[in-house]
Formats: C-alpha cells, sequence, structure tokens
C-alpha cells in the first residue's frame, strides 16, 4: 500500500474567496489512521487556517460529522485504509449552511429538538425519597436503541426530505421522541402528538430510509418514524370517533 | 453596569448542566446562562463509560463508601466533604433516573450495581457502559426543559474578569464570527473539565485542554493538587482509547507476556476465578498502573509498535456478559484494534485518564476569589484524594454541580453592582486576542510542534515514576516553551470560526497548568497515591499530610504553598487491597 | 421561548459571516442507488392509480351490458393498453412487496411481554396475502 494519500478538502472561507472550492493535500496513510488523523496531520503540519471540529475520537461525541467520498461518515471512525490509493474527498454534511470549511450550522436542529419535548413529561412526580420507578429490562429495551442517538446529524445529511424541505422535522429529533414516548416512565405522549402529527412533522417522511442506512449507532430512526406514524394515525382515528375518550 | 445574568456556568458538561438545573430549579427568577466551547452534547461527560456510584443496597453503608473513598485516596481527601459526597450521592443519582436516565436494571425492575475498581461493596450504578453518554444526554435534555437558561453554545472564553478582588464575568470569542466580548455576571461557575491532552497518551478528548483551570489560576484562584495526575490502566495503544474498569468488573483479567496475571506480585491479593472486591483486577487505578510500570522494568510486558502494553482478558465471560454489559468496548475493540474480545486478547497499557487535582475549592464549591466557583474534575474539593476511585467522578459532577450552582445562586442573589474597570479589561483582550493572534506576522514556531513537546515533557518527568532531577529538568523545559509559545506563526487571519487561534489559546492553558503540575509534584517529596517518586519512595504524613496549592507568581513562575487535610473520622492508616 | 443562541439574535454586521447554502439538484435522485429506488416505489403509485381507474372502467362497462363489455375486451387489446397493464402488474407487485417488507417497522407487536422478530410480521403480511388471493380465487374461479 502507499505510503500517502490525497485528501481532497471542500474549502470554504467566507472572509476570502468567498465560495466553495477544492484544496488537495498529501497525508501519510498508516494503517491505523482514520480520515479525522489525515485532517489533524493537514491542520498541523501543511495547513493550520483548516477548520473542523472534532473531540472524543472514539465515535460517541458527535461532532466530526462530515461528507467522506459523497457519504455522511463520522471521520473518527472512517479508516483511510479504506480508500487505498484515494483521493479521498472531504466535504461538510450535506443540507445544512456551511459556516467555514467543514463546519456547519446546527442551529436548526437545536431548535427542533427543544419542540419535541425530550424529557420525561409526568402529571405526578414522585419524589426522590421514595425511591427510582420500576422498570423492568424488557421495558428498558423498549427505547433503548433509540436513546442511543449521538446527535451527529448525519441522517439529516442523508434525508432528502430535509435537503428539498428544510421545515421537516426530521430522522434525529423525531427518533428521540419516540425515545420518551416509548419510556415507561413518561407520560407526555400526546403532548408531543401534537408537534410531530403538523405537517413538518412525521408526515413530511416518505419513508426513503436513508436516516438509518447511515446511523453510526444503529438508532433506525426510520423505524422510530414509521412506527409513530401508524402511533399517530390510530391516535387520530380514536379521536375521530370517539372524540370524548381521546385526550 | 448591571450584569448581563446572575450566574454564568463556563462549561457544559455534566457538572455545569447540572448547576443550571440547580438553579433554574431553586431560583427560577435567577438568570443563568451556560457557555461552552463545544455544543453541551459533545462535552467530555459523554465518554464516561462504566457507572456512578452511590450507596443502594442494604447491605452497604454510606460509611463504607466513605472509608473506601478515603483509602483510596491515600488520605489526601477532606474526610467533612466525602461525608457530604456520599450523603448525597443516592439521592443525585435517583433524581437522575426521575429525569430519564436509563440506568441498567435488575430483572424485578430496581437500579442495578456493578462491583467497581476499590470499592468494598457493589454500589456503582450504571447505564450499559455508556453511562457518561446517557448522563450528559439526560442532563442536556431536561436542561431544556428551563428555556429561561441562556446557552452561548461555541463561545471560548479567554479571560476572567475580576475586579476588586470580585468576579464579574468572563470575555469569550463567539467561535462563529470571531467576535470578542464581555460577558458579565455576578457570579461564575467553572465546570471545563481536565486537561489530559497536556500528556500525549490519554483517554481525554481533544477539548480537554485545562481552560478552566488556567483562567482562574491567571485570575489568581490557586490549584490544589495538581501533581496527582490518574491513569486508568486499560486504555487502547495509539489512539488512547478508554475501556472501562467494567471490564474488569465483569471479571476481565489483565495478564502479562507470560499470560499469568501479574497483579498477585504487587500485594494485591491472590487470583480468584471470580473477581473479589479491592482484589487484583479491581484494585485501586494508581496501583494497577505502577503495576504495570514494574512489570516493563522486568521485560515481561508484550512490545508493540506504539510501546509495551499487557493484555486484558476478557474471553472467559462468554458471549452474553459482553454483548450485553460491554458493548461498547466490542464495539471499540472491533473498531480500533481489529479483535473480539470474545475470542481475542486485547492490548492495552495505561493511559492519562483525570486529573485528581483543580481549583482550590470548599465543600460547596467555592473558590477564594468573591463569586468564583468551579465544580466537576476542574475543581479540587478535594474528595478524590491521592487516586480516584472509578465511578465517583460521574457522580461527583451531580453533587458538586448542585451544591456549586446553589451556593453561586446564593451568593449571585445578594451581590450588588460593582465593575468599574470591566469595559477596559475587555478591550485589553479584545486587543490582545485580534492583534496577538490574528495581526501577528512573522513568527517562526509551528504549533503542532511546541504541543508535542510539552507532551513528551510531560511524559518524561510527570508520568507514573517521578525523580526530583527529571522534574526540575521539566520545569526548565516548560519555561522554555513558554517563551517559544510567544513566537508561534498562525496560517489562520480570519475571523469566521478560527480554530487556529483558539488551538492557540488552548496550548498556552496547558502550558499553564502543566507548569503547574510539574512544580506541585517537585514540591511533594513523598510517594501518595497517584504520586510516586523514586527517591522519595515512601508515604511521609508528617510532612505532607497536606494539600499542595500552587499559586502564580510574578513573571509566570509557580509558587506553591500547602494546606492541612481536613481529618474526621477516619485517621491515616495503611492502604490494603487485596487482604 | 428565549432564544438559546446570541447568535440568532445579531443582524448583519461585520460580525455575521455569510453562510454558504446549498441547494439540492433537480437530479439529486440520481446521486445514490438508495434514492433511485425510493423514486422508483413512489413512481409505482403512479401504475396503482391507473390501475384503480382500469379496474372502474371494467365495472362500468360490465354493468352497461354484453355489447359494451365486448368493446371494452377488445379496448384492452390494444397493444399499448397490454403492455400498460403488464407494466402495471409488476409495479403492483413491487408495491406489495416493498410495502410489506417495511411492514415490520411500522408494526411493533409484543406478544407476552417480548417483541414479535420483524420476519414474522413480514411473512403473517404475505401469508394474508396468499390466503386472500387463494379465498377470492375459488370464490371465482370455483365455487
Amino acid at each position: 500500500m502507499a505510503d500517502t494519500i490525497t485528501i481532497q478538502v471542500a474549502r470554504y472561507r467566507p472572509e476570502e474567496e468567498g465560495v466553495q472550492t477544492l484544496q488537495d493535500y498529501e497525508v501519510p496513510c498508516p494503517k491505523d489512521w482514520v480520515v479525522l488523523d489525515g485532517l489533524n496531520y493537514i491542520k498541523d503540519r501543511l495547513d493550520g487556517s483548516l477548520s473542523f471540529r472534532w473531540s472524543c475520537r472514539m465515535g460517541v461525541c458527535g461532532s466530526c460529522g462530515m461528507t467522506v467520498n459523497g457519504e455522511p461518515k463520522l471521520t473518527c471512525e472512517t479508516f483511510l485504509s479504506e480508500y487505498a490509493g484515494g483521493p479521498v474527498r472531504v466535504e461538510p454534511l450535506r443540507n445544512f449552511p456551511i459556516i467555514r470549511d467543514l463546519v456547519v450550522e446546527i442551529g436548526d436542529f437545536m431548535r427542533k429538538l427543544v419542540r419535541v419535548k425530550p424529557w420525561i413529561v409526568r402529571d405526578h412526580e414522585k419524589p426522590v425519597a421514595e425511591g427510582e420507578y420500576l422498570q423492568t429490562p424488557d421495558q428498558l429495551d423498549e427505547f433503548k436503541q433509540f436513546s442511543m442517538c449521538i446527535n451527529c446529524m448525519l441522517c439529516y445529511s442523508a434525508c432528502p426530505i430535509y435537503g428539498l424541505e428544510p421545515a421537516f422535522i426530521g430522522p434525529a429529533a423525531i427518533a428521540l421522541a419516540q425515545r420518551y414516548n416509548l419510556d415507561s416512565r413518561d407520560e407526555g405522549s400526546h403532548e408531543r402528538l401534537e408537534i410531530l402529527s403538523e405537517h413538518d412533522g412525521i408526515w413530511g417522511c416518505t419513508f426513503v430510509g436513508e436516516c438509518t442506512q447511515v446511523c453510526p449507532k444503529h438508532v433506525d430512526p426510520a423505524g422510530a418514524i414509521q412506527r409513530y406514524k401508524l402511533t399517530a394515525a390510530l391516535e387520530g382515528l380514536k379521536s375521530f370517533v370517539l372524540p370524548r375518550s381521546a385526550r | 453596569m448591571a450584569p448581563t445574568h446572575d450566574v454564568l456556568i463556563v462549561g457544559g458538561g455534566g457538572a455545569g448542566l447540572r448547576a443550571a438545573i440547580a438553579i433554574a430549579e431553586t431560583n427560577p427568577r435567577l438568570r443563568v446562562a451556560v457557555l461552552s466551547k463545544v455544543y453541551p452534547m459533545r462535552s467530555h461527560t459523554v465518554s464516561a463509560e462504566g457507572g456512578a456510584a452511590g450507596v443502594a443496597r442494604a447491605d452497604d453503608s454510606l460509611d463504607e463508601h466513605a472509608y473506601d473513598t478515603i483509602s483510596g485516596g491515600d488520605w489526601m481527601s477532606d474526610q467533612d466533604a466525602v461525608e457530604a459526597f456520599v450523603k448525597e450521592a443516592p439521592q443525585e443519582l435517583l433524581r437522575l433516573e426521575h429525569w430519564g436516565c436509563p440506568w441498567s436494571r435488575e430483572s424485578n425492575g430496581h437500579i442495578a450495581v456493578r462491583p467497581f475498581g476499590g470499592m468494598k461493596k457493589m454500589r456503582t450504578w450504571f447505564a450499559a457502559d455508556k453511562t457518561g453518554f446517557h448522563l450528559l444526554h439526560t442532563l442536556f435534555q431536561t436542561s431544556l426543559k428551563y428555556t429561561g437558561v441562556v446557552r452561548y453554545d461555541e463561545w471560548f472564553a479567554t479571560r476572567l474578569l475580576v475586579d476588586d478582588g470580585r468576579v464579574q464575568g468572563v470575555v469569550a470569542i463567539e467561535l462563529m464570527s470571531g467576535k470578542v466580548e464581555a460577558i458579565t455576571a455576578s457570579a461564575v461557575i467553572i465546570c471545563t473539565g481536565g486537561c489530559g491532552r497536556v500528556f500525549p497518551f490519554t483517554t481525554n478528548a481533544a477539548i480537554k485542554t485545562g481552560d478552566g483551570m488556567a483562567l482562574a489560576y491567571r485570575a489568581g484562584a490557586p490549584l490544589k493538587d495538581m501533581e496527582f495526575v490518574q491513569y486508568h490502566p486499560t486504555g487502547l495503544p495509539f489512539t488512547g482509547i478508554l475501556i472501562t474498569e467494567a471490564a474488569r468488573a465483569e471479571g476481565g483479567h489483565l495478564i502479562n507476556k507470560d499470560g499469568y496475571r501479574y497483579l498477585q506480585d504487587y500485594d494485591l491479593g491472590k487470583p480468584e476465578p471470580k473477581p473479589v472486591l479491592r482484589s487484583m483486577e479491581l484494585g485501586p487505578r494508581d496501583r494497577l498502573s505502577q503495576a504495570f510500570m514494574q512489570e516493563v522494568a522486568k521485560g515481561r510486558t508484550i512490545d508493540t509498535e506504539y510501546g509495551p502494553v499487557v493484555h486484558l482478558d476478557l474471553r472467559h465471560l462468554g458471549k452474553k456478559v459482553i454483548t450485553t454489559k460491554l458493548p461498547l468496548v466490542r464495539e471499540l475493540c472491533l473498531k480500533y484494534e481489529a479483535r473480539d474480545p470474545i475470542t481475542d486478547l486485547i492490548p492495552v497499557r495505561p493511559v492519562v485518564h483525570y486529573m485528581m487535582g483543580g481549583i482550590h475549592t470548599d465543600m460547596d464549591g467555592a473558590t477564594p476569589i468573591a463569586g468564583l466557583y468551579a465544580a466537576g474534575e476542574a475543581a479540587c474539593v478535594s474528595i478524590n484524594g491521592a487516586n480516584r476511585l472509578g465511578s465517583n467522578s460521574l457522580t461527583e459532577l451531580l453533587v458538586f454541580g448542585a451544591r456549586a450552582g446553589r451556593a453561586a445562586a446564593e451568593f449571585a442573589s445578594s451581590s450588588d453592582d460593582h465593575g468599574a474597570t470591566v469595559a477596559a479589561q475587555t478591550k485589553d483582550e479584545q486587543r490582545r486576542l485580534d492583534d496577538g493572534f490574528l495581526r501577528r506576522e512573522g513568527g517562526r514556531e509551528r504549533l503542532a510542534t511546541l504541543r508535542v513537546e510539552m507532551q513528551k515533557t510531560m511524559e518524561g518527568c510527570a508520568g507514573i515514576y517521578r525523580t526530583g532531577d527529571a522534574l526540575a529538568k521539566g520545569v526548565d523545559a516548560l519555561g522554555v516553551l513558554q517563551e517559544r509559545a510567544c513566537n508561534v506563526a498562525l496560517d489562520d487571519h480570519s475571523r469566521t470560526f478560527n480554530t487556529e487561534r483558539i488551538t492557540a489559546l488552548e496550548f498556552s492553558f496547558m502550558l499553564d497548568v502543566a507548569q503547574a503540575m510539574v512544580a506541585s509534584a517537585l514540591g511533594r517529596e513523598e510517594s501518595r497515591g497517584a504520586h510516586q517518586r523514586t527517591d522519595f519512595p515512601k508515604r511521609d504524613d508528617q510532612r505532607f499530610l497536606a494539600h499542595s496549592l500552587a499559586h502564580r507568581a510574578d513573571g509566570g513562575a509557580c509558587r506553591i504553598e500547602y494546606t492541612p487535610v481536613a481529618i474526621t473520622r477516619w485517621p491515616p492508616a495503611e492502604r490494603v487491597y487485596g487482604r | 421561548m428565549s432564544d438559546h443562541s446570541i447568535a440568532e439574535r445579531s443582524t448583519y454586521t461585520e460580525y455575521h459571516p455569510r453562510w454558504l447554502r446549498r441547494r439540492p439538484s433537480t437530479y439529486w435522485w440520481l446521486e445514490r442507488r438508495a434514492y433511485l429506488s425510493f423514486i422508483t416505489r413512489e413512481l409505482s403509485s403512479i401504475f396503482i392509480a391507473w390501475f384503480v381507474v382500469y379496474l372502474l372502467l371494467f365495472v362500468r362497462a360490465v354493468s352497461l351490458g354484453h355489447a359494451r363489455y365486448l368493446e371494452f375486451v377488445v379496448w384492452s387489446r390494444h397493444p399499448v393498453v397490454m403492455v400498460l397493464n403488464v407494466v402495471t402488474l409488476f409495479f403492483v407487485v413491487f408495491h406489495a412487496v416493498t410495502w410489506f417488507n417495511l411492514a415490520p417497522k411500522a408494526m411493533v407487536v409484543h406478544l407476552r411481554g417480548k417483541r414479535l422478530p420483524a420476519s414474522l410480521i413480514s411473512a403473517s403480511n404475505y401469508g394474508a396475502w396468499v390466503v386472500t388471493t387463494a379465498v377470492l380465487l375459488w370464490l371465482v374461479l370455483g365455487g
């Protein structure tokens, strides 16, 4: 295998040329290196003006999501050896406004996250002195998968609906809403139903399924959404047929 | 001029978010803000794996948790703080459960606990092996409920504003636009975490550069017990990624190149088929890391391209235990070492993991500077003493985050306007950040080169075993690096999301913290817990049953003083494991 | 609800950088195989609609008497209509298969506290399809 590999980085410097350009860098590629190691080499040794986000380098903080050869990936988990020969094209995540180089603006997701009320909603809170809410391992399994979301935004990047209709609330937000809906300790499903049944809520999703494909933590947001569509449809039917018993 | 906020929290991890929630719950009319250089869910709390300790079982008691913590800390822990800590621990963990944290359960629905290093009873609550991740996301998502909490996401604090001996806020850079502004507050809580990145091999994320410690240090607050650096015995070679202590708690063995469970040679007990608490692989982290170094000296470790390693053997645990209790460990080994813990041995070595030391605070997170508080790894209360027990630090975030939050809130409610010099200090800082970094021409040094040299220096002089000679040389070397740092050449002169300027600022923070660490280590002429001096191999309670306080003196030098440890009910004794 | 980021409140000043927003291309659906198969799946609904229209025309022709029915059959024999109906059959089957394969995502069934596996949900959908077809065939052709 060759000693070096070409990384093509999409640069965007609003204070300079103001358009997106591709810049080539030659970096070493030992077998243990991930794309993030390559980017850090560029920043440390070749061009300190390259801006990108990263932190944990073990796939749990969600900072380093970028588009690598057209695919949304966590660059800390993507090995350079997968692209033997190269070049490796690294671009910022699709469907988000680009602030600078490989850094995108995720404020839209942050606002959408708050809208789905991602916290335990209860009519009556038990005092801490009375101990824990009992929850069996099976009850934990019901929502555990959806709680694994690291907010990396790869799903939003892969979703064509989010690209075409930025008002769509998006896969991760719905998956996190489901995480609470399915938690046996939560009583807030009806509150979330109103928000999620809006036009840009779950009904914006046409089940392309790419969000689940790219999710690095196997959260399966597509599954969460389709499942919720059934729930929401049944709730809608119930409130139509039995208006007084539905909340 | 009235400050913008009542309480400003710098750092949005476990401690910072817990403090914000504590204030929002107890005093909803206070204006609280959380400022963080990353979005809160990226904070390093997210990487913690093993668990959070709190007395949970009927056969356990607060006194036993306290004793384990104090003996684990080699009697450097302030016992009054430890007593308060163990008392509030179970309530804080339950509060988190009420907020939705998916703690792992017994089949009857009650919270499950697992054994952990240095603990005589099982009291570590856990959420599979991603406890920190679930803790942080639970805290962050719960904090979203309190819409009054203002967040400054991706703002980097560069300087504490202090006027007349009182904190007035911070000066910070908004990463996105590059603008530099003063954010004023009546009280500031520093929750910026540790400083693992001064060392070359660490479990710590890129963002762990000791920012808050350096901010407080430069403002005149002392840093306490900085010589105590914890090496986690099981990190992956090259990446330094953490393999949680839970792997050993579930029964994993550490074996050397002869397949021998070498810990039995180091007064840590006898090998048994099932894990025995406070024995062998469940001994305290400092002793395990020291055992590794001795194995290296004896030539019984395995040589790899990334240095000597030993093996972590999980094969006998079986597929079911590994996939249900240690799924993240398996994922990390498969991805980064191409080995499956179900069938292969995992190469591991000690890596820097935690700073027992930090900003000197009392039991309520208050520092000697009026209005300045600290909590979490950035602070040193001290409950961890000379060596922290695993799973105490996640609980520490909650207990002391809440205490600091409440204390800061009380201070802020009863304070009045000050801050005549805030505007001048801010202008100064703006000039320093723009002229000193963006407009600087020339410069001969490359940032990464200096950083690597600092890390090499620290590894060489402040590793697991230290000598006075190496430490003295380290002090000099760091002094030289401080000078060379003034000559750094930056490639990036723009304002928009200039991460190179941030990296340069972080590096200067790290140098300050590194200097405090080396000076403190040089001053402590004994061996205790994680600080081992080959020239002073014994523990010396006569001279050094005291915390070191590192003050920043004129000219950047470091002045060390000592303050006694608070001993209440547990007089210093021998630290015994395995017997 | 208050804004959580000071950045959002700032107006376009020297300090607010220009973000680059890239619109998806009109041919976004050609970029990935997954997008292309998604679009095909969606397009199949056009053929489902044609199938419904054809069925309605057929019912109408039958109800209007023998002569109109024979005209309808002759019209159906037209090569264009034949080809269209063959293609439609393919898309109807494609639509049904993709629907049944995706059904387990939406339907999570619990039996005695345990989740039924996805394959069982799919299989029971297919099974119901086969059984219904068999019953209808028997009704129409046999009894």
